[in-house]
């Protein structure tokens, strides 16, 4: 047993090769005395710590994790740590929604001549974990059950009525299916068929249909059960020529797949109409009484803000501010991002509200850092692993190639561990850093009710707040994690010696 | 000599705690808003209501966990021959008893599903078994049904006792409780509840009540021949699969999906061989060394499950289908796909086009 055991803390250093292994070994030549807590993993830039290295390492139980690379305009390869910094920034801005110090990470710059400022890295860094003192191990974590409650207002009004332009929509749909719409790209190949939704099986229900004939559109609905981000589907029809009916939060999924070439402009044509709002299942079923509550419901009528359930030949009512989604009730653009065919009256705009944060991120933020671990760690123990947010997301196109899947390298075990669950819905969050057009049909989907939207929400607010950017509003755009700048406007350097 | 027992609300949740002291007591738990099959300590055991409730998930894992242990596995160098290593093997096949409490009897039904591949044959699998046998089923009957149940579809109904050891019955006052197998019985005469034959038409008038409340039926007798004749017909599959996400909410929620992966985990000085659920909805499922996929496609996977479902193992074991029309894949999905659209679809269709 080494004379240090117990003494020594673990932290793990991604070092560059070209500078800053370079400076640790300028340091150890001049025989410069320095902590040995930290074990050193040399990499060929900083540009290629990913940041899920350090989420791994730090989910697993490292005390720090310190990345170090070449100074900023020094890099061997000319930009790979202009791209580490913004992914880096944006790492350290996230990791406290998971309940993790983000003093425990750092990353800084030191070039291979710079062997007494790298020892000064190293020692301030391990005092400074050292005064942290070893981080809190998940499984001693008492986990917590309670979730978010609190049902925000609406920026503007939702409804669950009937929308009076629907009929006027599948006569849209109709026609292009019959004769192929003209359009900006002037593609004029016929439509394969329509995405849109009917009724499901239960009166709560929708589900997605592919409409090829006129009989499907008339099958066609839109209202608060049209739930699902249709988006998804999009991405595995590329080349051939589809429809899609959309709302306007999923018409951001269509614009970021744009955006990121996933799918062709030709390719697709897209049906709006102005949304008054969606609803979640569960809150219905919640606002039943419990008698009734598993029962089947007989029928569902909608008129303005209020919704009739009737179930066992009695009548129940339910208000919009009971049963919206959440993402519904702050949402301030109704008409679609992208449209080809926009049929009916707009819904009116509004200004987005002054306190953007959802209900989830509004009670995590009031939580300690402690409290949050407790949290997540009581969340994701009911996690089955199906994955179901994984492939409700519209924005997770590698599909049958996901990275969690693969057994070399090795992301995750097969375990039913709590970290493991976990890191999953951190690789799902960190790949969709920049991308996330914010539908949360990866919650929706949750057969356990895990609130794993809010792992996405906590990137989609850093980088606004970092980079001022918002996914799935221009097709032109580029994601802020896919570019650089010299100077960057609000990532201040980091200096640790 | 009828078996049946009456217990007040009060004097069941005093039972309950009792086998709670001796026993792993698991039941419905909430969890956030899933109610989960979860172990309940006496002190916890303030009020029955969450124990009867409905499981979001199926109570499988009680004798097949999501993931278990089969072997562990540690090498130490050998001080005297350097150049080799020591290997130690453990294999824990520990059950602790267990009393399970509050599954439907569709639930119970899982586990003779279950029995069939893991016990029966040429060969049995220990750690199963040692579970199985070390577990007692105290069953619910449904007292109504759901919109997405069928289990009068595949062979049952909300007062199947089968697979059970102890089924109760909600009454007037409290519950009447029955024993079935020669395990429950023993168990039921430790609790000293009161013999409640003149309640016996109570029970049935329940049960009626509940079977009533069920959906219509559908006669699924032909399905093993007519969804194997599908095999073929891919535009069937595919045109049915539109919708489908390829989640495995469905297979992961399921209490007959059955099928395992078995991997490695930790270091070849240090690790486990472990045993965990396995999805067909996922194309690793089939996905072979060479890098073909037999099933790259999530029709044939759909295929492969409803198959299995209705066609495969009903034609091993004697036509019994390995679905118990718990309806939580129904419930559960996240595009409403019904099950029971795809098989009677796969059955209805079948006739015409051969013509």
């Amino acid at each position: 047993m080494s004379v240090l055991t117990g003494k020594e803390l673990r932290i793990v250093g991604f070092l560059c090769n070209w500078c800053s292994y370079g400076g640790a070994d300028t340091a150890g030549t001049a025989r410069a005395s320095q902590p040995t807590d930290l074990r050193i993993i040399r990499v060929p830039c900083s540009g290629r710590v990913n940041p899920l290295f350090v989420l791994k390492a730090l989910i697993n139980g490292a005390d720090g994790v310190l990345v170090s690379g070449c100074h900023p305009r020094d890099c061997h390869y000319s930009s790979g740590n202009f791209y580490a910094r913004r992914r880096l920034e944006l790492l350290k801005e996230y990791l406290p929604i998971i309940g993790i110090n983000p003093d425990r990470f750092e990353y800084t710059w030191v070039s291979a001549s710079e062997g007494q400022r790298w020892k000064n890295v190293v020692t301030t860094f391990t005092d400074r974990i050292h005064k942290l003192g070893p981080a809190p191990k998940w499984k001693d974590v008492t986990p917590r059950y309670d979730l978010p409650t609190e049902l925000l207002d609406f920026i503007r009004p939702l409804g669950c009525g009937e929308n009076p332009f629907l009929p006027d929509l599948k006569q849209a749909i109709k026609d292009a299916l019959a004769t192929p719409p003209a359009t900006e790209s002037g593609d004029d190949r016929p439509l394969e068929g329509v995405l849109g939704w009917k009724r499901g099986y239960d009166p709560l229900k929708a589900e997605p249909v592919f409409m090829r004939t006129p009989e499907e559109v008339d099958e066609l609905i839109w209202g608060p059960f049209n739930v699902h981000n249709l988006a998804n589907y999009l991405p595995q029809y590329k080349g051939r020529k589809i429809g899609i009916v959309v709302k306007s939060c999923d018409s951001k999924a269509v614009v970021e797949l744009l955006a990121e070439n996933l799918i062709r402009r030709e390719d697709v044509v897209i049906f709006g109409m102005g949304c008054n709002g969606t609803v979640s299942e569960g809150r219905i079923r919640a606002k039943l009484p419990a008698e009734v509550r598993d029962l089947p419901i007989e029928a569902v009528q909608g008129k303005g803000s209020t919704m009739t359930l009737t179930v066992a030949g009695k009548q129940y009512e339910a208000s919009m501010q009971d049963i919206a989604q959440d993402k519904c009730r702050h949402c301030p653009r109704p008409n679609g991002f992208i449209n080809d065919i926009f049929v009916g009256a707009e819904v009116a705009n509004a200004q987005p509200p002054a306190d953007g944060r959802s209900a989830a991120l509004r009670f995590l933020d009031a939580m300690s850092l402690e409290e949050r671990m407790s949290f997540w760690k009581g969340q994701m123990e009911r996690c089955i692993r199906c994955y179901a947010c994984r492939s409700a997301c519209p924005m997770c196109v590698c599909r049958d190639h996901c990275v969690s899947d693969s057994r070399d390298p090795q992301w995750l075990t097969q375990e039913d561990d709590v970290t493991q669950k976990l890191f999953f819905q951190l690789i799902h969050a960190q790949h969709l850093a920049g991308r996330c057009t914010g539908c949360g049909e990866c919650q929706r989907a949750c057969p356990m009710g895990i609130p794993v939207f809010a792992l996405k929400q906590q990137f989609g607010r850093m980088i606004g707040k970092i980079f001022g950017y918002a996914a799935g509003v221009d097709p032109k755009a580029t994601p802020p994690l896919l570019t650089y700048k010299v100077e960057e406007a609000n990532i201040k350097e980091r200096d640790l010696s | 000599m009828s078996d049946f027992r009456f217990a007040t609300p009060d004097a069941l949740l005093g039972w309950l705690k009792t086998l709670s002291n001796s026993h792993r007591l698991l039941a419905p738990k909430p969890e956030g808003p899933a109610t989960l099959f979860r172990p309940w300590k006496a002190e916890e055991l303030t009020d029955l209501e969450p124990l009867l409730r409905r499981a979001t998930a199926s109570p499988k894992g009680a004798v097949l966990p999501a993931c278990e242990t089969l072997v562990h596995f540690t090498a130490t160098k050998d001080a005297d021959k350097p150049a080799s290593l020591n290997a130690t093997l453990e294999a824990p096949c520990e059950a602790e008893p267990t009393v399970l409490f509050g599954g439907r009897p569709c639930d119970a039904r899982g586990f003779v599903v279950l029995d069939r591949p893991y016990l029966q044959g040429k060969f049995q699998d220990p750690y199963y078994g040692a579970r199985r046998a070390a577990t007692v089923i105290i069953t619910q009957a449904c007292p109504s049904a759901r919109p997405v149940c069928f289990c009068h579809w595949v062979g049952s109904h909300p007062a199947d006792s089968e697979g059970s050891d102890i089924l109760f019955t909600a009454v007037d006052g409290g519950f009447v409780l029955e024993g079935i197998s020669d395990k429950g019985r023993a168990l039921l005469d430790t609790a000293g509840f009161a013999n409640a034959a003149d309640k016996a038409d109570e029970v049935k008038a329940a049960h009626d009540a509940a079977t009533a409340s069920l959906p219509p039926v559908c006669d699924l007798q032909d399905a093993p021949a007519k969804v194997a004749a599908r095999f073929t017909d891919a535009d069937f599959w595919t045109q049915e699969t539109v919708k489908c996400l390829s989640c495995g909410a469905c297979t992961y929620l399921c209490p007959t999906c059955q099928c395992f992966t078995i991997t490695d985990e930790g270091t070849p000085l240090d690790g486990r061989r472990i045993r965990s659920w396995d999805s067909c909805m996922s194309p690793q499922f089939t996905l072979e060394t060479s890098g073909h996929n037999p099933r790259a496609e999530k029709f044939k996977r759909m295929r492969n499950r409803i198959g299995h479902k209705f066609s495969y193992y009903p034609q091993t074991y004697d036509g019994a289908f390995s679905c118990v029309g718990c309806g939580r894949c129904v419930a559960s999905c996240p595009v409403a796909l019904d099950i029971r659209h795809i098989v009677t679809a796969a059955c209805a269709d079948n006739a015409a086009e051969k013509e």
